[in-house]
């Protein structure tokens, strides 16, 4: 009885989306209609003209106007057809946690579980993804010579505080944001020197704070974060 | 009867101590910029200094060092309000005090770094013990 509705409310949206990038997401449309009607109501595809942080408390799943910029095909096709936990506390960490002691948790149970496609549609959807582009990454900021593991790794856990916020290993570190023991599968190399340099340009009110780095820093954390989870480390 | 009066007004006394405890919405609500500092106080601040301010965060389990309890009168009422203002916008190292402590300046605008100082003050009941 709802499906009206909720299709009336995707195709909404999806207009609004149209209205304001035209040329982008008629391209993306063709490629996997289902983009618009299964998607939208849940993920910006467009650039938000309303970046606030009521947006942030209100949205329903992370932006993915910069899809094209952040993930590997490859992942997104697996990822879509058998969805794994991400974010431990869902897109918006605080709507789902428990005061406690010695520390406050995560009520597990409540994360929604993400809706599954089968395999023709994944690889439509991540096709049409990866043309969303934000212009806020540059192809080859990473240069893979300067990589450090020893270096990355100390970098992430003790001097620069990522893993306050970050798993770097299932099971340790913070959990208030997306965990990256995967990332090496899940994410661009160029994405991740873009975000962790300036988070606030993907949104201004983002709850990961601006970290001052240098470039070495930057490349030494971008090389341990892409070896995460990658078979052949 | 008298016996379940006595636990039903302890109850009651118990849950007035929680709710006095929980600065968070409940009593900021008559105060706009409270209430408007306490939002961003759950966005930024509660993910590692705790949703009821005691320090408890869900981050702590990655922190070798333990975020400041904001809920301790004697302990934040030791802290300047200059090092307090300070601490936020630049980080912990710029105030000698654990790296973990986040800069804040590209989040936050000073005003409402200014209004987060006043907010601590009164989460911690700071003002009522001077
Ligand atoms: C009911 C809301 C909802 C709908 C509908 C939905 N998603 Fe999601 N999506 C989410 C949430 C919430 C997350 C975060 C999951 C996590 O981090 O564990 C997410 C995460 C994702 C991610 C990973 C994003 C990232 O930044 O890590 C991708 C890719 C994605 N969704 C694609 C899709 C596609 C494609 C569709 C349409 C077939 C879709 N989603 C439909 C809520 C939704
Ligand atoms: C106070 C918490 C916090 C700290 C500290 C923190 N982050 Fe983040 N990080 C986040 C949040 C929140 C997000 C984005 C959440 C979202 O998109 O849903 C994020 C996103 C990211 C992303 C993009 C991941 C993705 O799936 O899109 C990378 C890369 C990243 N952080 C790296 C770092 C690095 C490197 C450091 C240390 C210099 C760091 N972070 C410190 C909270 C934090
Ligand atoms: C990533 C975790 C983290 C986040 C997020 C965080 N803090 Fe902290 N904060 C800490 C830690 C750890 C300390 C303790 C530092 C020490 O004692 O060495 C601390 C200490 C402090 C102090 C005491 C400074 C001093 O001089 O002793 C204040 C004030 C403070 N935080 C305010 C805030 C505010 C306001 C926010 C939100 C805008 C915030 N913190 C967000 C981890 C965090």
């Amino acid at each position: 009885m709802k499906a009206p509705v909720i299709v009336a409310a995707c195709a909404g949206l999806a207009a609004l989306a149209l209205a304001g990038r035209p040329a982008a997401v008629g391209a993306q449309g063709a490629a996997s209609p289902e983009l618009t009607t299964q998607c939208a109501s849940c993920h910006a595809l467009a650039k938000p003209t309303d970046a606030t942080l009521d947006r942030l408390w209100s949205r329903k799943g992370p932006d993915l106007w910069y899809a094209g910029d952040k993930f590997n095909r490859d992942w997104l096709v697996a990822w879509l057809q058998n969805p794994t936990t991400i974010r431990p506390g869902g897109v918006l960490w605080f709507k789902h946690a428990k005061p406690g002691d010695p520390r406050d948790t995560i009520d597990t149970a409540a994360v929604e579980k993400h809706p599954k496609v089968d395999a023709a549609t994944a690889g439509r959807l991540a096709d049409a993804l990866l043309q969303l582009k934000s212009g806020l990454v540059t192809d080859g900021a990473y240069n893979p010579a300067s990589a450090n593991m020893t270096m990355g790794k100390l970098a992430f856990s003790k001097l620069r505080g990522c893993v306050a916020c970050h798993q770097d290993q299932a099971g340790q570190g913070g959990l208030s944001g997306p965990e990256l023991y995967d990332a090496g599968r899940r994410l661009r190399a160029d994405y991740v020197i873009a975000y962790t340099k300036n988070p606030q340009q993907f949104d201004p009110h983002v709850w990961m704070p601006t970290p001052t780095l240098s470039e070495p820093d930057l490349q030494r954390l971008t090389g341990y974060i892409v070896s995460l989870g990658k078979e052949d480390k | 009867m008298l016996r379940y009066g006595l636990a039903g007004l302890g109850l009651v006394a118990f849950g007035a101590a929680i709710a006095l405890h929980q600065p968070t919405a409940a009593g900021a609500a008559e105060n706009p910029k409270l209430q408007a500092t306490a939002h961003l106080y759950d966005t930024y601040c509660a993910q590692c200094h705790g949703v009821q301010r005691n320090g408890k965060g869900i981050n702590t389990v990655g922190l070798s060092v333990q975020p400041r309890d904001h809920s301790d009168t004697v302990a934040m009422s030791s802290l300047p309000r200059a090092q307090i203002v300070k601490a936020i916008t630049e980080g912990g190292a710029s105030v000698n005090k654990s790296a973990l402590m986040p800069s804040w300046a590209g989040v936050l605008s000073p005003a409402q770094i200014e209004d987060m100082a006043d907010y601590l003050a009164y989460v911690c009941k700071c003002e009522q013990a001077k």
